[in-house]
């Protein structure tokens, strides 16, 4: 992959950001606890520098701090924040201000809460031209309506007069960065700025960052969880890990081959599009992050490290250095240097799957009426899930799979078509299914935190599933069967006596899991149950999930956005797109060429750290439509970037048969687009 | 927009058709007799009962409803057993002179409210903060016959600054402190401590808001940041609260116009439960309920105007 910056990349004399031996700290309920251990970084100009870790490990805070931006119980104990130079920690309120928006922007997660919602876009991106600039109202209107178009909204004048609400996440997004950008500043603190956005939207937002790196010549600090997406845009990373950046590097060197145990573990734990469970085991970092507060004497990572030794746990390693512009804070980091070798051998389940269905969709229709407006959420679906089958549906949000999934649950009533399961036919809600069947299909939640009830204590919780969906009556039964299930699902005996707030989203999630394994079930619905979750807790959870199938024979419907967490968990995968099943097949299959042009973007989306950027991207146009108001033809002609013309947009696609029940809804013959994608995008892509 | 108004709007005349229903009701159960009440204990037997049956009291329940409720809405609201006068006129009389003290009270300490609870919000957790917690807080519970006396006594009685009694105000702005503070007194005690409560907790959330952060990051001077960004946004509810809260200002009204003998609505009402005046209680009652719903629709309206979420989206 090209990196316009590198060349750009001047001497190091003119760092743009330097910090050096920074400590921040909180007071938390009276205890005072360091977040921040002297860390020390360095930005040149023009460079992008990633900082990751996961939640918790205070990369934030730095954002934070670089802003001068802490909020009123942090202290900054010891260090210095150098921008070109000045030590920000020593900077007036009215120089801050001068420098906020204008030397030094941010951008961040969750752009819909992060603009101000009754102020038109246009005033609020406008307004910094009017601080920084001095311009006059008309002058800074016009100045915005420039800017919006350099972040390419299509149609600025009319976005101008929007409120932010009416926008999509990633036109939103979009006026985060004008605003950010307006005055081209020489520091740009992303932090998670694509976050909680759809796969398809975060690429295109990636691509907007490199596009205007190229345009602006602003260095910057990208903050992120996301191995991948760090790896594409970063010149060099910084590791951080409970407060103390425990490796740093050039990206390519440093994910190629990690010198830290913990950057190590992080690769491992992440699915890749080329991993499957049969063939793969996920390696989650066992244990988990200490907490705030506690001293670890020696190494801060020496509980869950891999590789530990005696010394580890007495004496804590400095930054030592691991090769051409690389450190790492471990004393053993040499033996990580040994090729790695590829993921652990999973227990190769063999493939029998699908003698007998558990779950038949037919035709399947949902429409929600809102107010008179008829909005088609799932249209025509048909689907079927074997014993012990593991079904993925994957597509952008708005595209149907939550609603095809609490539908079969029974969570939305009144749906066209048929469903049955387990040989019994399905009725609307759940309340009026036998309560046999309902016991037999059980639902997990992407939100842990506001399934169980926070009152009871997870022995409660689980009892009383216990009760209800097992049907055993006495004590002594159920305790034993709640002790069973919580060892199924690794819950320690002392988790058992706390309530869900003392737990954390990892420990949450299981407890969901061991609730919906309470009965003994056939199937359980899965909406993107690790999405909420840090990358190594989420390992864990898909290791269970393969486990407590291979050993209870249970299907899965699983709902995810994560292309990798599916390919690796799921035998057959069902695309959707538009309330639409545009494509299914066995995982293997789906995932390679030919499929439906939709799957293509997907994949073609999926920012990954070990993948090849020798082939463009290709990129969607557009928001996903309306559902209350689909095109016609195809649903996806109108994005579409192997469109053939008339054909698409006026007849809707058949199925296309390509081998092995792997179909797919598309103008184009099998062989005919193998071929063509095959030999790349379409178009002239990202990069 | 119009489809929002038209379904509050019918909720609001269904809700009054139950308010008149009760009301109807309860003046039935009102212990004592009509007749009785206005001829006095030395009457004889036959004259109250021929005065029942003029005006018409002895005749069933429906009928009666029937006739009442429908010569309110034809404006025939039946003439004043006790004051010998016509009720439309007498009713919306005094509702008028209500609205004037009640609009004096609200229109002195809405913005005093409103500054104090925005000002508490800057310094959360400061003194003045706590202190106007607990000023507000203390008003809310005091309740109006108690703060009313005690202005009374110390103001009128003691010092003689003010009169004791409250007549309607001319047009001299003078005059208008004059009759009008002292019985505003006890209303605005108790809107202060609602209206600063809600103007604070709309603040703080405001300033809490990541969009605060935004336009702080942005570089903008704290100035604007508050009057732009975020009190833009922390005073929307604070308006709805002021809405409802002129519901309340017309129950307290009661209170406070009796005991400064103020000519409004509330005295009018404590006078005519009083003396059974049947026609002018029921009227001026069901008024009051046909204000409060007025009040409601203007301050969900006026809300939904300066949101723009809810506006667009509507």
């Amino acid at each position: 992959m090209s990196r316009p910056a590198m060349a750009r990349r001047a001497e190091p004399s003119v760092r743009t950001l330097d910090i050096e031996e920074l400590t921040v700290g909180y007071h938390r309920r009276r205890q005072w606890s360091v977040v921040i251990s002297s860390l020390s970084l360095r930005i040149g100009q023009g460079e992008a520098y990633g900082l990751v870790g996961e939640s918790g490990c205070g990369k934030s805070t730095v954002a934070m701090a670089v802003m001068r931006y802490l909020p009123p119980n942090a202290r900054i104990t010891t260090g210095r924040i150098l921008f070109q130079g000045q030590d920000l920690l020593r900077a007036k309120a009215a120089h801050l201000e001068e420098l906020r928006g204008n030397r030094m922007a941010m951008v961040y997660q969750d752009p819909g809460t992060a603009l101000n919602p009754s102020l038109t876009v246009g005033r609020q991106v406008a307004e910094v031209y009017r601080r920084h600039r001095s311009m006059g109202r008309a002058e800074a209107r016009d100045a915005a309506q420039a800017m919006l178009a350099t972040v390419q909204i299509a149609d600025p004048l009319r976005i101008m007069d929007r409120y932010p609400h009416e926008l999509s996440g990633g036109q939103q997004q979009r006026i985060m960065f004008a605003m950010a950008l307006a005055t081209d500043p020489d520091l740009l603190v992303l932090d998670e700025p694509t976050t909680g956005l759809d796969a398809t939207v975060e690429a295109e937002v990636l691509d907007l960052v490199e596009r205007l790196r190229r345009k602006f010549g602003a260095s910057i600090l990208f903050i992120s969880h996301n191995l991948g997406i760090v790896s594409r845009l970063c010149e060099r990373v910084g590791v951080l890990y409970a407060g103390h950046l425990v490796e740093e590097g050039p990206a390519a060197d440093l994910f190629q081959a990690p010198r830290h145990p913990y950057t190590f573990g992080l690769m491992r734990c992440v699915p890749r599009l080329d991993m499957h469970k049969r063939r793969h085991r996920l390696e989650p970092i066992p244990g988990t992050l200490p907490a705030a507060g506690e001293t670890i004497a020696g190494c801060v990572f020496a509980p869950r490290c891999a590789i530990v030794r005696e010394r580890c746990r007495v004496e804590a390693p400095t930054l030592l250095a691991a090769g051409r512009e690389r450190a790492s804070r471990c004393f053993y980091h040499e033996e990580l240097a040994r090729p790695a070798a590829p993921g652990a051998e999973g227990a190769a389940a063999a493939g029998t799957v699908a003698q007998a269905e558990v779950l038949s969709l037919q035709h399947l229709t949902k429409i929600y009426d809102a107010r008179g407006v008829k909005l088609t959420a799932v249209k025509d679906a048909s689907l079927a899930v074997g014993r012990g089958e593991v079904v993925g549906i994957v597509g952008e949000s708005g595209s149907g799979k939550t609603t095809l999934a609490k539908c079969v649950v029974g969570l939305v009533g009144q749906w066209a078509g048929r469903i049955a399961f387990d040989g019994s036919e399905l009725s609307g809600r759940a309340e009026q299914r036998d309560a046999h069947l309902r016991r037999r299909l059980q639902m997990v939640f992407q939100n842990p935190d506001n399934a169980p009830n926070p009152s009871h204590t997870v022995k409660g919780i689980l009892s009383r599933s216990v009760r209800l969906l097992s049907g055993r009556k006495s004590t002594s039964e159920i305790e034993a069967r709640v002790r069973e299930l919580a060892a199924a699902v690794r819950l320690a005996p002392r988790h058992l006596e706390l309530r869900p707030a003392a737990l954390s989203g990892g420990l949450k999630q299981r407890v969901a899991l061991a609730r919906a394994f309470a009965g003994a079930p056939r199937l359980v619905v899965c909406d993107e149950p690790t999405s909420a979750l840090d990358v190594s807790v989420q390992a864990a959870i898909l290791n269970l999930l393969v486990e407590l199938q291979e050993t209870r024979q249970v299907a899965y419907v699983f709902i995810s956005h994560d292309l990798g967490v599916v390919r690796y968990l799921a035998d057959r995968i069902a695309v959707m797109y538009l309330g639409q099943i545009i494509e299914m097949g066995p995982a293997d299959v789906t995932f390679r060429p030919p499929h439906h042009p939709y799957t293509e973007a997907l994949l073609s989306a999926v920012p990954d750290f070990n993948r090849a950027e020798s082939k463009g991207r290709i990129r969607l146009q557009g928001d996903i439509p309306s559902p209350s108001n689909p095109p016609t033809g195809c649903r996806f002609h109108t994005r579409c970037p192997r469109m053939l013309g008339s054909l698409c947009r006026n007849e809707e696609p058949p199925w296309q048969e390509d081998g092995a029940d792997h179909l797919y809804r598309c103008h184009i013959q099998p062989a005919e687009l193998r071929e063509a994608q095959l030999a790349g995008p379409p178009r002239a892509g990202g990069s | 927009m119009r489809r929002f108004v038209l379904k509050r709007l019918g909720l609001a005349l269904i809700t009054l058709f139950l308010v008149s229903v009760i009301l109807f009701a309860i003046a039935q159960v009102m212990p004592g007799d009509v007749g009785r009440a206005i001829l006095g204990p030395y009457a004889s037997e036959r004259q109250v009962e021929a005065l029942d049956h003029n005006l018409g009291v002895d005749r069933p329940l429906l009928v009666r409803y029937w006739n009442w409720a429908g010569g309110f809405v034809s404006g025939r609201w039946g003439k004043s057993y006790l004051m010998d006068e016509p009720v439309l006129p007498l009713v919306t009389r005094r509702l008028l002179n209500s609205l004037i003290l009640g609009g004096f009270a609200l229109a002195l300490i809405a913005p005093f409210s409103i500054a104090i609870g925005v000002l508490a919000a800057l310094k959360e957790g400061g003194w003045f903060d706590r202190s106007t917690a607990v000023v507000g807080l203390s008003l809310i519970a005091l309740p109006e016959f108690a703060s009313g006396i005690a202005v009374l006594v110390i103001f009128a009685v003691v010092l003689g600054w003010l009169p004791v009694s409250s007549h309607v105000p001319g047009a001299d702005p003078i005059d208008w402190f004059r009759q009008l503070l002292l019985p505003s007194i006890p209303l605005m005690f108790v809107l202060f401590g609602y209206i600063s409560r809600m103007a604070r907790a709309g603040t703080v959330e405001a300033l809490h808001a990541h969009y605060t952060r935004t336009a702080i990051l942005k570089g903008l001077p704290r100035r604007v940041v508050i009057w732009s960004h975020v009190l833009r946004n922390s005073l929307l509810p604070t308006i709805t609260v002021i809405g409802v809260q002129t519901g309340y200002l017309v129950g307290g009204l009661v209170v406070t116009e009796t005991i400064f003998s103020y000519p409004g609505i509330g005295k009018l009402v404590f006078d005519s439960a009083i003396g059974h005046d049947l026609p002018v209680l029921q009227s001026a009652v069901l008024l009051i309920a046909i204000l409060y719903m007025l009040l409601m629709l203007i301050s969900d309206i006026v809300y939904t105007l300066l949101n723009p979420r809810i506006r667009l989206s509507a």
